[in-house]
Parts: C-alpha cells; sequence; structure tokens
C-alpha cells in the first residue's frame, strides 16, 4: 500500500464561513501541526530544538520551525509544523528520557486556529474571561482557559493594537463548536442582518 | 392624540421627531428621549396600573427605577412583562399596557439574541452623575484603564433633573465635554444604559447592558438585544446616587403622588408638568427646588407642607417671593381622589400629635422625606451600613478592600461636595494601585448650596386608624398595619418581618420601601432604628431577563457538540445520532423505512452474521507512562496489570474507595514502562482526574506520567466473522491469523506511511479488531475499512447496536448496569479481583461483611416468558406470594432492569438486571410490572449468547 492516506481537519466544514467573516476578523485554521505533550523536572535543563524550556508561567517560546508552550511546572507543549507526529514524539522523548522525563504524541488531540486582525481581542472577550489588554497578554504569552465553553490553549503571536493576532488550540472534537461560537460571535459585524 | 402637559420648550427630548406609541389601546405620541412614562403624563396621564391585592390605581410616583408604581407589559414588539413605564426609553410603535401587579411572560421563544463580554479595568466606576464623572475623569487622565457605566440613557445622573450650572454653564455642557473627554481616552469603557447589578468577591461586577431596547422595532436582528458585561476591576467606585424616600400616610398610593426629585426630572429632563396644581409634603430643603421650579413652569403650588415646626427659614423666603403659601410644622394626614389624587389633607404636627386636617386641593403630591443612598453594590459586597441620625438614613459603615462609596451613595448630597468626593475616592484608588494622579484639572465651579436647615426624619403620619392604607410597600400592598402584625406577632429581625409582610420582596425589591420599613418597625417596636437595620441586599439591583443571563449558550451553543474525525461521514451516511456526555455518537444508521428497532436488528444480524464496524473514537484514552506505571495501574485496577507481557491486552476494572465499580476498559502495555488505558465515554475525563488525584496526593513517589489521548487515537472495531478477511485486506503487512495475531494481543503495522496500532479487543463476544488511527487520518482509513469490507457487506452500526451485542454477552455498561453501588463481585467479576495483590483501591471493602452477604444484587440476564415483551429500563422486578397474587404493599422490590433490547440472535427480547440474591435465583420466574400487567420472567445467567466463548476468535 504505498499509495498515501489523506488527513482530514476538523475545521474543514467550517472555512467557506469562516473565509467569508466581516472585516476586522480573521479566522483560520492552521495545517495539521504535530504536537508533543512532555513532562520533565524543570530543572533538567534540557534544550529542545534549540530552546530552553520556559519556566515563567503562562508563556511560550519558539523554538526550531514550531513553539515550546509552558503548560505547568513540569508540562510543556512542543509544537512544529514540518515534523511528522510520531518523528516528534521519537525526538522529545529521546532528549528526555535520560533525564526522566516522557514525551507523548498529541498531535491529533488539538487543532489549532489563527485569529487576528482589530476585532480579534474583542470577539475573544465575549467568550474568554483572561485578561487580553495589549500591555497585558503580550507576545509570548499563552493561557489555559476558556472560550465558550471550550478549553483551549490561548497564545499571543502579535500584540499590535489595530492587529492582534493569537494562536488557539483547541480539542480536535470541540473544533466544530469553537468554529460555530466564533461564527455566532461575528454576527454583530455583518453589515445586514442576517436572514433568520 | 395631543400632550398638553408638554411644556413649550426646554427637556433633554428631541421635539422635532414625533414618535406613536399605543398604551391601554390608546394612541398617544412622545419624543425621543422620552420614557413611556413622561410621554404619558405628558398626555396627562398619571394612572398606569392597578395593586396586585387591593386593584387600586397606581401611577408613576418616581422617575426611574425606584418607582414603585408604573408596572406594564410591553407586548410589541416584543412581549416582556414587568417593565417600569419609568425606566422603558419610548419607540416608535410600542405597545404596552397596565399590570396589575403581575404580567405574562411570551408564548414564543424569544428571537433577541443576548451575549455577555469580559472586561478587565484599574477602576470601574458605577454611575455618571457628578461624582462618577469626577471618578471616571480622574482615574482616566492617571492614564488608568477604565469602565464608567451608567444605567440611564446619557450620562448625567442627577444633574439631568436640575437646573444646575457647573463652571458657568448649564450642567449638561460640562457633562457633555466630560463625556467627550472620556472617549479621548483609549482605555476609557464608557457605556450608558448600563446597569451594574451585581458586585461579588474580588471586584468582579456583572452590569447589564440594554443595547437596542431603545430602538423597538428597528432594533437590528444581528445585534444581541442585552449584553451582560462580566467586569473585573482592581477597585470600584461605586456613585450609584441617593433614592428619595417617600413619607408614609393614609392613601399614600394615589396616582399623582410621586417623589419631589421624579417630578424635577421629569420637568427638566423630559419637558413634561406633571399636574396643574400641586401640593409638596417635605422634610428637608431639597424638595423645596422642585416646587419652585414648578411654579416658574407655570404650576400652581397650592402650599409646601413642611414637617419641621420651623420649616426651613431660608427656603420659606425663597417661597414667599414666589408667592407660594408655606405650612411649617404640618404634615399630610391623607389624600382623596380615585384615579387621581385630588385633594392632599393637611394637619398641624406638633409634639407628634397631629391636628385636624382641611383639605388642600391639587392634582400632584410632591413627597419628600429626605434621601436613601444607593448602598445596594457596597451592601452586596457585604459592607456593613450604619445608621445616621442626622440624615435618616443608612450608609457605608466601613472601606472595603477594593470597593469605595463616592457622592450621594455615600450620603453627600451637595453637588460640590460630590465633585468633590469622586475625585477624592478617584485619588485614593489610584493611590492604592500605585498609578500616579497624573494631569488634573479643576474640579468645576459650582453655586454653593446656601445654608440650610437640617432635614427632619418622618417615617410615617399616624393615620389615626389601623394603618391599612399606609402603603409601605406600594408594589406588595403591603401597609403600615401587616407591619404592626409583624412586630404583634413578635418578630423582631426584619429579615423575618420582611417575608411575613413581602414588604422589599417585590421587584423593585424596596428601593423605596427598605429603609421605611426599618424605620417604622423600629418605631413599633421602640428601638431604635440602627437597632432593626436593613435586609440584606442581593443582586441583581434591578429584574434580569434569564435570557440575557443564558446569553448565547442556547440552541447549537447551549452545550458543546464533540464530534469525531469521522462525525461527517455518519452524517451523510443518514445516522440517527445520540448524545453521550457532550459527543454526538451515531445511535443507529437505518435504511428507508426503516425504524430504530428494524434498524438495530439489521446491524445486530449483520455483525454477528458478518461483519460491523463503530466508530468507538469517543472512548476515553489515557497515556501512562514511567518506570512505576505498571505498579501504578495495579494500585488502580483490581485486577493484575504489572503481569501484563508487551504487546498483550488486558481487560480491568477500576473501584472507588468503598470497593464500589466506577469503570472499565482495557490496558495495552505498549512498553515495559508504557501503558495505553482505555476507558468509557463518559469516564474520561472523571478517569484522569481519578488517577491525577492518587498519583499527586497519595503517591507522589510514584515516577509515572499520564496524558490524555482521547482523540489524538481514533478507533474502530471491526467486528463479526469476517472482520479478519476486512482488517487482513486493509493490513496486508499483518498476519491477522489467530496463531499469529491472538485474543488481546496487539500488533503496529503502517498503512501508506502512517503508523496503524492493532488490537484484537472484542466487546460482543465475535472475532474483533480495533483499529487506532491518529485522527488526522481517520477518516481515510474508515473509508479503506468500509471500502475493504464491501465484499463481506460490512455494515456500519451504532450505538444501539453495540449495546445489544454487549448485553448479549453480560457486558455490563458502567453507569447504566451499575450504580455506584455494584461490586465487581455483584457483577459476576470475581475473576477481575486479584487476591495476590497486596492491595489496591477498593480492596479493603470487599472485606465488609455486607459485600459478602448473598442477598446483594447481582446482575442476571432476564427473558420474558411471553418472548415479546421488551421490559422498560428501571422497571421493578417482584416476586409474588404462594398462590400467585402480589404480597400486600408495600410490595417488595427485588431489584430493577438495567439494560433491556430485543436480540437478533436470541429471537426473542431480553434484559440485564440487578436483582437481589440474582445468581441463586437462576430458572426461577419473577415478575415485572409493565403497564400495569406483570410480566413473568426467567432469570438466567448474565451471558445470554455464546456462553462458551466460541466465537471470538472467528
Amino acid at each position: 500500500m504505498a499509495d498515501l492516506l489523506t488527513r482530514s481537519h476538523p475545521l474543514e466544514p467550517y472555512l467557506t464561513a469562516l473565509d467569508a467573516l466581516p472585516d476586522g476578523l480573521r479566522v483560520t485554521a492552521e495545517p495539521f501541526v504535530a504536537l508533543a505533550g512532555l513532562r520533565v523536572d524543570p530543572a533538567s535543563g534540557v534544550q529542545l530544538r534549540g530552546a530552553a524550556l520556559p519556566t515563567t508561567p503562562n508563556t511560550w517560546v519558539p523554538a526550531g520551525d514550531g513553539r515550546l508552550v509552558w503548560l505547568g511546572p513540569d508540562e510543556w507543549l512542543v509544537t512544529s509544523p514540518g515534523t511528522a507526529p510520531e518523528a516528534l514524539e521519537a525526538e522529545v522523548a529521546g532528549v528526555l528520557r535520560p533525564v526522566g522525563g516522557v514525551a507523548v504524541d498529541v498531535s491529533a488531540q488539538r487543532i489549532g486556529l489563527r485569529i487576528s486582525g482589530p476585532r480579534a481581542r474583542q470577539v475573544l472577550a465575549k467568550g474568554c474571561a483572561i485578561d487580553l489588554h495589549p500591555r497585558v497578554f503580550v507576545p509570548g504569552s499563552s493561557a489555559q482557559t476558556t472560550l465558550g465553553q471550550a478549553g483551549v490553549v490561548l497564545l499571543a503571536l502579535d500584540g499590535r493594537d489595530d492587529d492582534a493576532e493569537f494562536a488557539v488550540l483547541v480539542r480536535s472534537s470541540f473544533a466544530g463548536y469553537l468554529a460555530t461560537w466564533l461564527l455566532d460571535a461575528c454576527l454583530e459585524y455583518a453589515d445586514s442582518a442576517p436572514t433568520s | 392624540m395631543s400632550a398638553p402637559f408638554r411644556t413649550p420648550e426646554g427637556g433633554r427630548i428631541d421635539r422635532s421627531t414625533t414618535l406613536e406609541f399605543t398604551f391601554d389601546g390608546q394612541t398617544h405620541t412622545g419624543h425621543p428621549g422620552d420614557t413611556l412614562a413622561s410621554a404619558l403624563l405628558a398626555a396627562g396621564r398619571h394612572s398606569i396600573a392597578t395593586s396586585v391585592k387591593l386593584g387600586r390605581p397606581r401611577g408613576v410616583a418616581a422617575a426611574w427605577a425606584e418607582d414603585p408604581g408604573s408596572l406594564v407589559q410591553i407586548e410589541e414588539p416584543f412581549p416582556e412583562p414587568m417593565l417600569l413605564a419609568t425606566t422603558v426609553e419610548l419607540y416608535d410603535g410600542l405597545v404596552a399596557h397596565g399590570l396589575p401587579g403581575q404580567g405574562r411572560l411570551a408564548e414564543v421563544p424569544d428571537s433577541a439574541r443576548y451575549d455577555a463580554v469580559h472586561h478587565h479595568v484599574d477602576v470601574l466606576v458605577v454611575g455618571a452623575g457628578p461624582a462618577g464623572l469626577v471618578a471616571a475623569l480622574t482615574a482616566a487622565r492617571a492614564g488608568a484603564r477604565v469602565a464608567l457605566v451608567d444605567e440611564q440613557a446619557e450620562a448625567g445622573g442627577a444633574l439631568l433633573g436640575t437646573d444646575d450650572v457647573l463652571d458657568g454653564a448649564p450642567a449638561p455642557e460640562w457633562v457633555a465635554a466630560a463625556v467627550a473627554e472620556l472617549a479621548a481616552h483609549p482605555d476609557v469603557l464608557h457605556l450608558q444604559r448600563t446597569t451594574a447589578f451585581g458586585l461579588y468577591d474580588d471586584g468582579f461586577v456583572l452590569a447589564l447592558e440594554r443595547r437596542t431596547d431603545h430602538l423597538g422595532t428597528a432594533a437590528p436582528r444581528n445585534v444581541s438585544r442585552q449584553r451582560v458585561w462580566r467586569i473585573r476591576a482592581r477597585r470600584v467606585v461605586v456613585a450609584a446616587g441617593a433614592h428619595e424616600r417617600p413619607v408614609v400616610f393614609a392613601d399614600n398610593d394615589r396616582p399623582g403622588i410621586m417623589l419631589a426629585g421624579g417630578a424635577r426630572t421629569f420637568l427638566h429632563r423630559y419637558g413634561v408638568l406633571p399636574g396643574r396644581e400641586a401640593v409638596l409634603f417635605t422634610t428637608n430643603d431639597s424638595a423645596y427646588d422642585a416646587a419652585l421650579d414648578l411654579h416658574r413652569a407655570g404650576v400652581r403650588v397650592q402650599a409646601v407642607v413642611d414637617a419641621r415646626p420651623e420649616g426651613s427659614p431660608q427656603r420659606r423666603q425663597d417661597c414667599e417671593r414666589a408667592g407660594i403659601r408655606v405650612l411649617s410644622g404640618a404634615v399630610v394626614t391623607g389624600t382623596q381622589g380615585v384615579e387621581r389624587v385630588t385633594h392632599a389633607l393637611v394637619a398641624p404636627l406638633a409634639a407628634g400629635e397631629v391636628g385636624a386636617s382641611s383639605a388642600i386641593g391639587c392634582d400632584l403630591l410632591l413627597v419628600s422625606g429626605g434621601w436613601n443612598p444607593a448602598v445596594h453594590l457596597f451592601s452586596q459586597a457585604r459592607g456593613r451600613l450604619r445608621y445616621d441620625e442626622a440624615l435618616g438614613a443608612f450608609l457605608p459603615a466601613e472601606e472595603l478592600d477594593g470597593v469605595a462609596v463616592a457622592g450621594s451613595a455615600a450620603g453627600v448630597l451637595d453637588l460640590a461636595g460630590c465633585l468633590a468626593d469622586g475625585r477624592r475616592v478617584a485619588d485614593a484608588a489610584l493611590a492604592a494601585l500605585g498609578l500616579a494622579a497624573g494631569e488634573q484639572s479643576a474640579l468645576p465651579a459650582v453655586e454653593a448650596t446656601p445654608a440650610g436647615s437640617a432635614p427632619m426624619t418622618l417615617w410615617r403620619v399616624p393615620d389615626g386608624g389601623d394603618g391599612s392604607t399606609s402603603f409601605v410597600d406600594l408594589q406588595r400592598d403591603a401597609t403600615v398595619a401587616d407591619l404592626a402584625r409583624a412586630t404583634g406577632a413578635g418578630l423582631r429581625s426584619m429579615e423575618h418581618v420582611k417575608r411575613y409582610t413581602t414588604i422589599g420582596t417585590a421587584h423593585d425589591q424596596g428601593k423605596t420601601s427598605g429603609v421605611l420599613a426599618s424605620g417604622i418597625t423600629a418605631e413599633l417596636l421602640g428601638v431604635p432604628v440602627q437597632a432593626t437595620g436593613t435586609t440584606t441586599f442581593r443582586p441583581p439591583y434591578t429584574p434580569v431577563a434569564f435570557a440575557a443571563l443564558a446569553g448565547r449558550d442556547r440552541g447549537r451553543l447551549f452545550d458543546p457538540e464533540r464530534v469525531t474525525a469521522v462525525h461527517d461521514w455518519h452524517v451523510a451516511e443518514g445516522a440517527v445520532f445520540e448524545d453521550v456526555g457532550q459527543w454526538k455518537r451515531p445511535r443507529y444508521y437505518p435504511r428507508p423505512g426503516e425504524d430504530m428497532d428494524a434498524a438495530v436488528l439489521r446491524e445486530c444480524a449483520a455483525t454477528r452474521g458478518g461483519v460491523g464496524i463503530l466508530d468507538g473514537s469517543t472512548l476515553g484514552k489515557i497515556d501512562v507512562q514511567g518506570p512505576d506505571a505498571a505498579e501504578f495501574l495495579d494500585r488502580l485496577y483490581t485486577n493484575m496489570i504489572s503481569s501484563l507481557k508487551v504487546g498483550s491486552v488486558r481487560y480491568g476494572v477500576m473501584c472507588g474507595v468503598d470497593g464500589m465499580v466506577i469503570d472499565d476498559g482495557t490496558v495495552l502495555r505498549l512498553a515495559e514502562d508504557r501503558f495505553l488505558v482505555l476507558t468509557t465515554t463518559g469516564g474520561a475525563a472523571k478517569v484522569l482526574d481519578w488517577m491525577e488525584e492518587w498519583l499527586q496526593t497519595e503517591w507522589p513517589q510514584l515516577r509515572v506520567r499520564l496524558a490524555s489521548v482521547t482523540e489524538q487515537w481514533s478507533t474502530f472495531p471491526v467486528v463479526g466473522p469476517r472482520s479478519r478477511d476486512v482488517v487482513g485486506a486493509v493490513f496486508p503487512d499483518v498476519d491477522v491469523s489467530n496463531e499469529a495475531f491472538p485474543f488481546m494481543t496487539w500488533r503496529d503495522t503502517a498503512l501508506g506511511g502512517v503508523p496503524v496500532r492493532l488490537a484484537r479487543i472484542s466487546f460482543s463476544g465475535e472475532l474483533a479488531y480495533e483499529v487506532y488511527v491518529n485522527s488526522w487520518y481517520a477518516r481515510a482509513v474508515w473509508e479503506r475499512l468500509i471500502e475493504a469490507g464491501r465484499p463481506h457487506g460490512i455494515t456500519p452500526y451504532g450505538t444501539e447496536t453495540m449495546h445489544v451485542l454487549r448485553a448479549e454477552k453480560g457486558y455490563p455498561i458502567i453507569g447504566q448496569d451499575t450504580d455506584g453501588t455494584v461490586t465487581p463481585h455483584d457483577l459476576g467479576m470475581a475473576w477481575a479481583v486479584s487476591k495476590k495483590k497486596p492491595d489496591f483501591i477498593g480492596k479493603r471493602s470487599f472485606a465488609r461483611p455486607a459485600n459478602s452477604d448473598p442477598l446483594r444484587k447481582q446482575l442476571v440476564g432476564l427473558l420474558p416468558v411471553d418472548r415479546d415483551t421488551v421490559l422498560p429500563e428501571g422497571s421493578q422486578i417482584v416476586e409474588l406470594a404462594d398462590g400467585g397474587q402480589l404480597p400486600p404493599p408495600p410490595v417488595p422490590m427485588l431489584g430493577h432492569v438495567t439494560s433491556s433490547y430485543r436480540s437478533a440472535e436470541l429471537g426473542r427480547p431480553f434484559a440485564l438486571a440487578l436483582v437481589k440474591g440474582g445468581r441463586s435465583r437462576i430458572g426461577e420466574t419473577v415478575h415485572v410490572p409493565v403497564d400495569g400487567t406483570l410480566v413473568p420472567v426467567e432469570v438466567t445467567g448474565s451471558v445470554l449468547v455464546d456462553p462458551e466463548g466460541a466465537r471470538r476468535d472467528g
């Protein structure tokens, strides 16, 4: 069986509608990104993909072609758009195993969304209780929070007042809910009332 | 219709636009800027509603939310009950009518949108009156993040209803400049039509913004009608103003009787004369302004009745210059009129004795008994209140961390004082936040309030009778007589008095009646008012619609719908879905003309006879890693996990500390130090939490790491005698023979370079392979399996067929066949309880004598003797007495039916049940009442299909 399996993205059914959102907000699905959850003693001092594990709570740092996201005192998420899921787990496990850490492939556990534009903060504030002010949730910040009723990992990418950009990681099974929630949240920005 | 009581000019209304509305079937007109109340008053209509118990006419008694009288029902554009005409902004096409104390909910769904927004600030200011505006400006100029919320249509607060002059210009000009300055600050959120209705711990404030109510039928449908702001503020400044307090006297509820400040607001803000001939009854200086302003506007002020023995010498002069008669040391003892007050009965008051009364004709009776600071939010935050003798009112008695009160809400009742207080409180908030004050301009200059005479505290005028028409709470028709009855019955606490009399429990929550009730109760008991205190102020400050609280969590967004990676395939195949927790799972796949029974019988037969496939991706999956992983699982499961070989699978049962089953599932040993634990769909989150709790709190020394991988791995059981052909065809690299790939083992393979794991696990008793793949590729792998299965007639089946197949084998569903009181032994799973392990969760409880009671409820099978009845799940099981009769009531219950289905394999219905001493009853006939008849059922073992297990290897 040499033929390749096609991948399917949970947000596929929503892409057209998300693409047609009114001005001020762009919501796009991130392509398939390999994710590995890792648990290791923060004192181990390991470097991953050229970066030290961030130890400041609720932050992320760039690492290789992806990011290292702080999730807890001994827990991180490593992302890589350019690595195969099982290869990422093997690579990270190879680094962590000698210091008693573990890695788990969670690539399909969550999907990523990009939310950006002048209205991005406003829309997120409709369902996210944390303070997203540009002086508070600065680029490099992350949070494990809820958006609507979906648990998410929220990353601040670009903090510009007029064009903020966020990445949202959400459990794959909640992706449709979150897309529906976002589309609904943006109804008020439509020029004319939708026909109901 | 005309508006004969509209002044020729003035007021903050747009006279160039005329709005038409209907009240009680009559058409009226008004202008933008009007409320329903002001437009009705302009038309000369005071009588709005009738009272809830007595049916007495009631009118507009105040100008805003403290009004206890003008209860209306909106009919158009959408029915909404129990609103106040004083807070309904007028719009074209409004249809409303007065209410007899209670309204009517709409019978059609509300199509308006509601939403919520979170907001964070350094300083939240509640109230955009003089104190609030100064506080907000002060904080904004210091660079603080500020929110200013105010419940009225425009900022200004009390300034909207007076003719005050600030910095030499009319107050609205100063207000407009302040609003403009706030708008220029990027970090200021200024919301009008927004009521802060609840103040909670840590500066959390809920505020309701009425975004489109005032637009009526022109409201855009895609914009939320109301929005709940969830504001988190480091400091809260409550500048909510004060409510004028009435004085209680006989027949004080007639239309045309109004708080003095309210009348002044109707004049200045709305350009409305609330009457032609007025009497003012006051206990303080502030109300004189209302009489003088109305006089200047052309109202004939018949008399000012001042309860104070000396009255107010200063204000008397003002009145005399205007030709207004002032009666000092006098009170209003009663009124005449039905639909509208016609006379005030006035009598001298000396040394607490009321003299003979005489009637003074009037169509407007203004009342002022002083001011009650709006301490609601402060009190909600658990701030203590104290009674202030001089003001006759309750004031904040302490500083709360993070909550400050400013202006008239703090008992400062003059304009200059309010402005200064706003600055003072904001400065303190900034200091607490460590923010420098920044560049502040001087406070606006205002005319000094002339030195006046002290107010007098007068709760009620004795009516010479039983007080049964002296209304304390107009909304509840509760009177002084009711208070006397309460104290007569021995009640002393205001909380008890409130509940006995219902005073303060109506939809205004006692804004005018609460303090009066405290004062009168104190008098009746002969104790100081401080001793009675107030009742507890609780949110919401004004009523909030449930729809607003629900916000967008309605319909599809009520609860997240979780779907698997193959969901769209199921939809396309016409699956009927079932809610399993938050998951949408295919329940069955009906073919044209099939009902559920027919579809499930077909799916069952096809699976047992050929091959079926299930989307089992919702099963909980937990990755367990670490050197102590095997030891950890040994402690969690009742059976031994550490002896499991890498490459093998074991079924395990998990119990709580009480020895009762909480979850079950299979465990795959992936490596010496790594396992994949499968949980039930509903138990996934709970089991992970349970594991983490033990790991973190009891066994932190174990080197184990857990991770949820539920959505990482899609899982498809391929089930039935032909499953080997299908799986073998899709994964040719795997030897799927029984010898090479035995039951309860797993093998890794790949498809198109993508890793796939296969496991010989069966939840049906049939030969079966579970296929695990990264969910990115789930849809592709599923379709390969369907394609490869086509020659074998592969049949997708849903949860209903899964349930039937497992029940036929006696496999319990935790949570359906168990209820938290069932042990593994009760389920016939003593084999899954290790006798070798030194300990595991629940082990000690198995030693309890009750656990070995032979009469415990045990899981058994039931076969209805008529081979036809499907026993309703939950049915009770009873035993007939000798003679075939039911024993006398109460009929002892032997147990209940936990699962019940039609079986294609058995050709008859069957059930699982928990039955007392069930296993010892096998072969007996017991009875199940169904729709009034007793259905005889045979008790059997729980395994009804293939008890020898001959099918699992194909």
